[in-house]
């Protein structure tokens, strides 16, 4: 429905409304400064915008929050994607001499695509999706989500909406940010489970023992699975799909001709797929029992995870130097906003829901009057204008995503602290402490103030923000 | 090295001889880790009577009780002199591209991982400390805790194991093998990793500190190429592994678009002939079949327009106009043949490469069928191809045993109806270039004249492997890489 509101050929017209009163700037410089810990983080960051008529110009860097407000509203780019930081300012990569001009760290990145699914999604094809479908994405975020925060230890994941087809993931914790290469392929390779390309059938093997990792993925995936998969997606229920999932039982069990043979003959006359799938998990549990054979026995839980289990595109999580659409960029081809996804009320997520540049250009409610009010703006400069921007997306529908944003940002901020008071040695915070609130408690503040000496104010928003070094 | 040098004649002499041994042990580690699992017994034996062959070290063992057993070859020490004289050179040689670079680390990772596993239990923990790798050593009630975590995260570890065996918590980035392969229990950022996997993380910091110090060479080697003793032994030693550079631009222009397709039946590869059927298909090929497919039609002789008209013109038949193949395609091949970004002339993929890196997914058609395929599609493929059913048992046995080079050289031999194919093959283009040649070549003979230019010693058996301008410096050391590739057929 919101869709049909939003036409490609409006986007250059609605551009300029965006990055004039909309897209939140001054969050999105406090996101990528990261309180300012090493010098020119932000500065020497890559951004890349995808102009009218698909022209990329790469290497774009900004000085300051203004620079880079001014840069996008001058450009109005279609899309914006975000690199690496760099050993030098990008803009000026020409000029230092080759070979030093080099990618030094990013943020560890997800991209999950539902075209990569489409062999085991029979409601859509390529880039289309739909509410059916869409459970997968909330299945790999789950899967992801908790494996990169209770295996590795990552606590800053800002996961988004790409706003077509898929879902990204931002894993923003510093040590995240200094992987190597070696360490980013290392991960997306324990994450990764369905391998093979067009010439594979059988995607997914388990050997014995099961590592931890997949039990706690199979229990998302049992979770999900039954519904999804063999009501919504009629798993078992033309002879078509049936001969696709009894493909996937290996043929070097014991039986396996006999099995395959009694489950065809029972869904002769059994129609239900749910009693289907279960008569078929009876045959799994009695492999289990007879086969000698190791690692055959599985066969049920490899199919749900051949189905159900997320699917990374390696390649985008390996490079420290690869690009990624950025949060708050608008897909061009759908207008819908690239926001971050709100984990706590996941299943609730509907990316049809995710507000249009058309929708929340509107709610501004007369662009027109608006954006001569706007000039006039200009022309007084300064902090008004800044608090307009506020106010401005405040009366959208992007409000509540720039909420989230900001709910993150600050967790971040947090963490920090705590970081910085546990260097200064003053405290000994083990990670999963609560952060220290010094600015919650006045007698501790002034306790902290004596022992350290003030170096720096960072960002307004970050409360007291100070930068300690032990006397 | 410098201590080694007893007068420049004859030292040169000494390190060019031992380098070479250096490059043939590290080819040997290659071809091993593609024909066999790193950590089967048989890979450590086939290791191990190699080593012996070549003269290099491959025990650590007190050097004076070996000495002393064996007199009459070469001390441990001596051995070992060499086999460092060699490191050294080689980390020169190999310091001078990423892709040598990588190329070098991992056989040393190999050579290095075999050996270590070779040490007895306490030289190991003495290495540890020697290098200054110490770990936080798990509790017991941690390992309690954890019990069924730990048993479950890697096969060394059972029930009545758990409790005696030591496991240390490393930061996951100290332990990436096992974390890639999910060996080892993960938690918070923590790798558990019992005392027998130790290895990993020794092998992790070798990576490191051989990858630093191969960039740490790469900046000093303007001084030593200046040095022409030195200069042309690197050359030739870097390039040795690549083998022959199937993009050097003598078959240009030899073939017409016309003839792709019946050349497709009879002298691709099974890899480019299922390319270039998807290709024909789907009238769409994804990144990784566009690099793989595009960079071997470079090497059998495309020019960039021809393959700008050959891609253009399949990719409008799907879903891609004109207008958006030239918008974002063309740049991609242009980008190929060295007209775009870098500039760099991309060599085509070699059967390593298609085999051991960035393996196909979902709507991916490249890699190496032998390799990427289930069993029963590549039988039933073969058999659309009418091959016989006896030559696909034997290449299905091939596949089995992971060997996928050979199993394509028996494909290769069935196809064109010949018992022995007289090469060892490496490359898709080298496939090609035999096949052609058995063909009688159409009209693209000049290859056959190419080779019998070389003279009589040169027999075209080890021909193909040998790049024709290198041959006047080092007679010796080509036949040396020729006997290298004997490691592969007589297993």
């Amino acid at each position: 429905m919101l869709t049909s509101d939003y036409d490609p050929a409006c986007l250059p017209d609605l551009l300029p409304l965006y990055y004039r009163r909309l897209f939140p700037y001054s969050q999105y410089f406090r996101w990528l400064s990261y309180g300012g810990a090493s010098k020119n983080y932000f500065q020497n960051r890559e951004f890349s915008f995808t102009l009218k008529d698909d022209i990329y110009v790469r290497y774009q860097s900004f000085s300051t929050q203004s620079e880079l407000e001014k840069e996008m509203q001058k450009m109005n780019p279609y899309k914006i994607d975000i690199g690496a930081v760099y050993s030098h300012r990008p803009s000026q990569h020409n000029t230092v001499k080759s070979g030093t001009f080099q990618a030094l760290e990013k943020e560890l990145v997800f991209d999950i695509d539902m075209t990569d699914y489409d062999d085991v999604r029979s409601c859509c094809s390529a880039a289309d999706i739909c509410s059916k479908c869409w459970t997968l994405m909330t299945i790999a975020i789950r899967i992801l989500d908790r494996a990169l925060r209770d295996d590795f230890g990552f606590q800053h994941l800002l996961w988004v909406y790409s706003g077509r087809r898929g879902v990204h993931c931002w894993v923003c914790d510093e040590a995240a940010r200094k992987l190597s290469v070696a360490a980013r392929s290392a991960v997306a390779e324990y994450l990764s489970l369905v391998k093979g390309g067009e010439e594979t059938v059988k995607k997914v093997v388990l050997s014995d023992p099961i590592h931890p990792f997949i039990s706690q993925s199979l229990i998302v995936v049992e979770h999900y699975f039954p519904q999804y998969a063999v009501v919504e997606q009629d798993l078992l229920s033309s002879k078509a799909s049936v001969d696709k999932v009894l493909s996937l039982v290996p043929d070097d069990i014991l039986h396996y001709k006999i099995s395959v043979k009694e489950l065809l003959n029972i869904y002769q006359t059994e129609k239900n797929p749910m009693k289907r799938w279960e008569q078929l998990c009876r045959y799994a549990v009695q492999q289990k029992r007879t086969s000698s054979k190791k690692g055959a026995q599985y066969f049920d839980k490899e199919i749900m995870l051949q189905y159900c289990y997320p699917r990374l595109d390696v390649n985008v999580s390996k490079g420290v130097n690869h690009l990624l659409k950025s949060p708050f960029s608008v897909h061009p081809k759908t207008g819908r906003i690239s926001v971050p996804i709100d984990l706590k009320n996941l299943d609730k997520f509907d990316p049809f829901e995710v507000p249009t540049i058309s929708l929340i250009c509107e709610e501004l409610d007369k662009p027109l009057t608006a954006e001569e009010e706007d000039v006039k703006d200009k022309e007084s400069e300064t902090e008004s204008g800044e608090r307009r921007k506020i106010r401005d997306y405040k009366h959208t529908s992007l409000a509540k995503y720039v909420k989230l944003f900001d709910h993150f940002l600050d967790a971040m901020a947090r963490s920090r602290k705590g970081e910085m008071l546990k260097k200064s040695g003053l405290f000994s915070l083990d990670k999963h402490d609560p952060p220290i609130h010094i600015d919650d408690d006045p007698a501790k503040c002034v306790n902290l103030l004596s022992h350290v000496s003030l170096s720096h104010y960072r960002h307004k928003d970050d409360a007291v923000f100070i930068r300690f070094s032990l006397d | 090295m410098a201590s080694a040098r007893r007068g420049s004649e004859q030292c040169d002499g000494e390190e060019r001889g031992q380098a070479r041994r250096g490059v043939n042990m590290l080819k040997m580690v290659e071809n091993l880790g593609v024909s066999y699992v790193k950590t089967t017994e048989q890979y450590r034996k086939k290791l191990h009577s190699e080593f012996s062959g070549l003269g290099f070290p491959h025990k650590e063992e007190a050097d004076d009780s070996n000495s002393s057993k064996n007199q009459a070859g070469p001390t441990e020490y001596e051995k070992r002199r060499k086999d460092h004289i060699s490191h050294f050179i080689l980390r020169l040689a190999y310091c001078q591209t990423e892709d040598l670079r990588r190329w070098f680390i991992q056989q040393e990772m190999d050579l290095f991982r075999y050996r270590f596993s070779e040490l007895p239990s306490k030289y190991k923990t003495d290495f540890l400390h020697k290098n200054n790798l110490k770990y936080d050593t798990m509790s017991v009630e941690e390992k309690n805790h954890l019990k069924d975590q730990l048993i479950n995260s890697s096969y060394s570890v059972s029930g009545s194991t758990v409790a005696e065996q030591d496991f240390y918590k490393v930061p996951f980035q100290d332990a990436l093998d096992l974390v890639r392969t999910r060996k080892v229990y993960l938690k918070a950022g923590y790798a558990y990793i019992p005392h027998q996997d130790i290895v990993a993380i020794v092998l992790n910091d070798f990576r490191t500190r051989l990858s630093k110090a191969l960039a740490l060479t790469a900046r000093s080697l303007p001084a030593v190429q200046s040095d022409e003793r030195l200069q042309p032994l690197l050359n030739h030693l870097s390039h040795a592994y690549v083998g022959q550079d199937y993009s050097i631009q003598k078959n240009i222009g030899k073939v017409s678009l016309e003839q792709i397709d019946p050349l497709s039946a009879k002298s691709f590869p099974l890899c480019m002939r299922q390319l270039h059927k998807a290709l024909r298909e789907n009238h769409h090929l994804r990144h990784g079949g566009r690099m793989q497919y595009g960079l071997f039609l470079k090497g059998i002789g495309l020019t960039l327009d021809q393959a700008m008209q050959f891609w253009r013109s399949e990719f409008v038949k799907g879903k891609v106009d004109a207008d958006k193949f030239d918008k974002a395609y063309a740049y991609s091949i242009r980008h190929m043949f060295g007209k775009e970004g870098k500039r760099t002339d991309y060599t085509p993929y070699s059967c390593m490469k298609v085999i051991l890196s960035n393996p196909p997914s979902q709507g991916d058609f490249h890699g190496c069928p032998f390799r990427h395929s289930d069993p029963e599609l590549l039988k039933q493929k073969l058999q659309s191809y009418k091959l016989s059913p006896g030559g696909i048992m034997q290449i299905l046995d091939l596949v089995k045993g992971m060997h996928y080079q050979l199993a394509c050289q028996k494909y290769f031999e069935l196809t064109h109806n010949i018992d022995d194919a007289g090469f060892s093959l490496n490359h898709p283009n080298q496939y090609f270039m035999e096949s052609q040649k058995l063909l009688g070549g159409g009209k693209e003979v000049k290859k056959e004249v190419e080779v019998s230019q070389r003279g009589p010693e040169n027999t075209p058996s080890n021909g193909p492997d040998v790049p024709s301008t290198r041959q006047k410096s080092s007679t010796q050391a080509v036949d040396d890489m020729g006997d290298l590739d004997s490691y592969f057929i007589d297993e």
